[in-house]
């Protein structure tokens, strides 16, 4: 059984110019595998993730035809009912550290709220927990890290600290919504590659959201490319270089390359899709 | 270096903000007419460079020299005509309440530019932006457009060089191939001489002839775009970055 199962999901806000379907009619189905899902800005790819996990605020709609995690519709949920799912069962990592922790609570405090949250256990417990996660995270001197404050962490840390954070209830599915488009590439690779780690070693299943083609590409099995709340396609990871859409094909072309030889750099039409 | 006279001649440049220090000992030469890379992570002092030269970071010792004349510390009128810059977010740089046309005629205004009308239509065609743009504010445009307008602003008093300061790490990879291409034909047409900061190598690759790789407020070394093109960085940490930025080509040779 898939971990998520959705059947045309759209996410609707109103405009002054009528409904506008931000997400549009998308399916999709997650496993214990790591799907990525790449687009433009506007393209519905954030809003997907924050549908699923019930964070599209009112005025905007979801509908779907069905949104199954591990069997169960989550669609109808009472809030109550969704906060044991959102975080315990499926958490979220998005950009910026810097934005997401709560600057005037500890580290150590924070990711252990994350837990007292979901689960009921005795204080010692609950700390062994929290310096067993921060060392899954490489985080080498848990004990002096948690007595800090998010300003005294750098973006590689604090980010370590989200997952931290999100992984320590052992959730099913981790969406990480551009969780390194904030860091500098020497911190990306590692932040990437612990993701990538985590997810394995749980069996869980990751959905990676974020504009980077080829970073996509490099750290998920499949891909999904959205263009104006659509699915453009959906292909293997490895056959990204293969893609056969000229939406992905340009997207591709578009990235300036290392070896670059091209005088000018091939321009999206956009008149062939929506506009954004 | 090479050429009679640099466009940019920085000697020595120690920059500080208060009592940190933050720009070491930065010695570098642009040519005129050519396209110049700071590269290097947060926190490296690339920017912090740009600002010294625009007079946005006073505190600083040593030389800065622009098309052979010594830059003062603080603002300078007629050193804005000959030497502009553009920012890295379009959604901070350009003033919210003002429109396209009141943000690309206050530079002409200030420098008592006569024609001002004529200019402003004449500056966002050469950006490619429609003339039905002139009258919108800032967010009625998209992010590209924004860059756009930003550009076209710095190209306001027909200055010969442009900083550039992360131009298109905000905005999407389709986008951003669009504002390369507008900057390399401006300054091909217009001759420029670009001094930009960048994290991304492969916009180095594609936009510059030379690059200065920063660390800790210090360059590491000073490259072509060819030996960048090629991996032919001679520093460590210099080649660390481009490993880094191009896992596809250099995974497969590693065992």
């Amino acid at each position: 059984m898939s971990l998520l199962d959705i059947q045309n999901l759209t996410v609707t806000f109103p405009t002054p110019r009528g409904p506008v379907n931000v997400v549009d009619g998308v399916s999709l189905a997650l496993g214990q595998e790591r799907l990525g899902i790449v687009g433009e800005s506007g393209s519905g790819k954030s809003m997907t993730g924050r549908a699923i996990l019930g964070l599209v605020r009112p005025p905007g709609k979801v509908r779907a035809d069905r949104m199954l995690f591990e069997g169960q519709e989550l669609q109808g949920l009472s809030d109550r009912a969704m906060r044991k799912i959102r975080g315990a069962r499926i958490s979220m990592v998005m950009q910026d550290p810097k934005f997401s922790l709560n600057p005037v609570m500890t580290v150590g405090r924070q990711i252990e709220e994350a837990l007292r949250t979901h689960e009921s256990l005795p204080r010692r417990a609950l700390k062994a927990r929290v310096v067993e996660m921060l060392d899954a995270v490489r985080i080498h001197d848990p004990e002096r890290v948690m007595r800090l404050y998010p300003h005294e962490v750098s973006g590689g840390m604090g980010q370590r600290i989200m997952i931290a954070m999100m992984l320590i209830p052992r959730p099913r599915i981790l969406i990480a919504d551009e969780p390194t488009s904030a860091l500098d590439v020497s911190v990306q690779g590692q932040v990437l590659d612990l993701i990538d780690e985590l997810v394995r070693e749980n069996g869980m299943g990751l959905m990676l959201v974020s504009h980077d083609l080829h970073l996509v590409g490099r750290y998920c099995d499949r891909v999904m490319v959205m263009n104006a709340g659509r699915v453009v396609e959906t292909l293997d990871a490895k056959n990204l270089h293969a893609a056969q859409h000229p939406y992905t094909k340009g997207l591709l072309a578009a990235v300036p390359r290392m070896n670059e030889t091209r005088d000018e750099l091939p321009v999206l039409d956009r008149s062939k899709w929506a506009s954004t | 270096m090479g050429f009679d006279m640099s466009a940019i001649h920085l000697k020595d440049l120690n920059i500080f903000y208060g009592d940190t220090q933050v720009v070491h000992d930065v010695t570098l030469d642009v040519a005129p007419g050519e396209s110049f890379a700071l590269v290097g992570e947060s926190g490296s002092g690339k920017s912090t460079i740009l600002k010294a030269i625009m007079g946005l970071a006073p505190d600083w010792t040593g030389t800065i020299e622009v098309d052979g004349k010594p830059r003062s510390h603080g603002p300078d009128r007629a050193f804005s005509r000959q030497c502009q810059m553009v920012f890295q977010d379009p959604y901070g740089s350009l003033h919210p309440r003002k429109t396209i046309d009141a943000t690309l005629a206050e530079p002409l205004l200030i420098h008592g530019l006569k024609n001002r009308d004529a200019r402003v239509v004449e500056l966002l065609g050469e950006v490619g932006l429609d003339a039905r743009f002139r009258f919108r504010f800032p967010h009625q445009l998209s992010g590209g457009q924004r860059q756009r307008v930003a550009i076209a602003r710095a190209l306001a008093l027909e200055p010969k060089f442009l900083l550039l300061d992360e131009p298109t790490s905000a905005l999407d990879v389709s986008i951003q191939a669009e504002i390369l291409n507008l900057l390399k034909r401006l300054r091909k047409e217009r001759g420029l001489t670009y001094l930009m900061v960048t994290h991304n190598l492969p916009v180095v690759a594609f936009m510059c002839d030379r690059l200065a790789v920063m660390r800790h407020g210090r360059i590491e070394e000073i490259a072509s775009a060819e030996a960048l093109k090629t991996g032919a960085l001679a520093t460590p940490y210099a080649r660390e970055l481009y490993r880094l930025s191009n896992p596809e080509e250099t995974a497969e040779e590693q065992p």
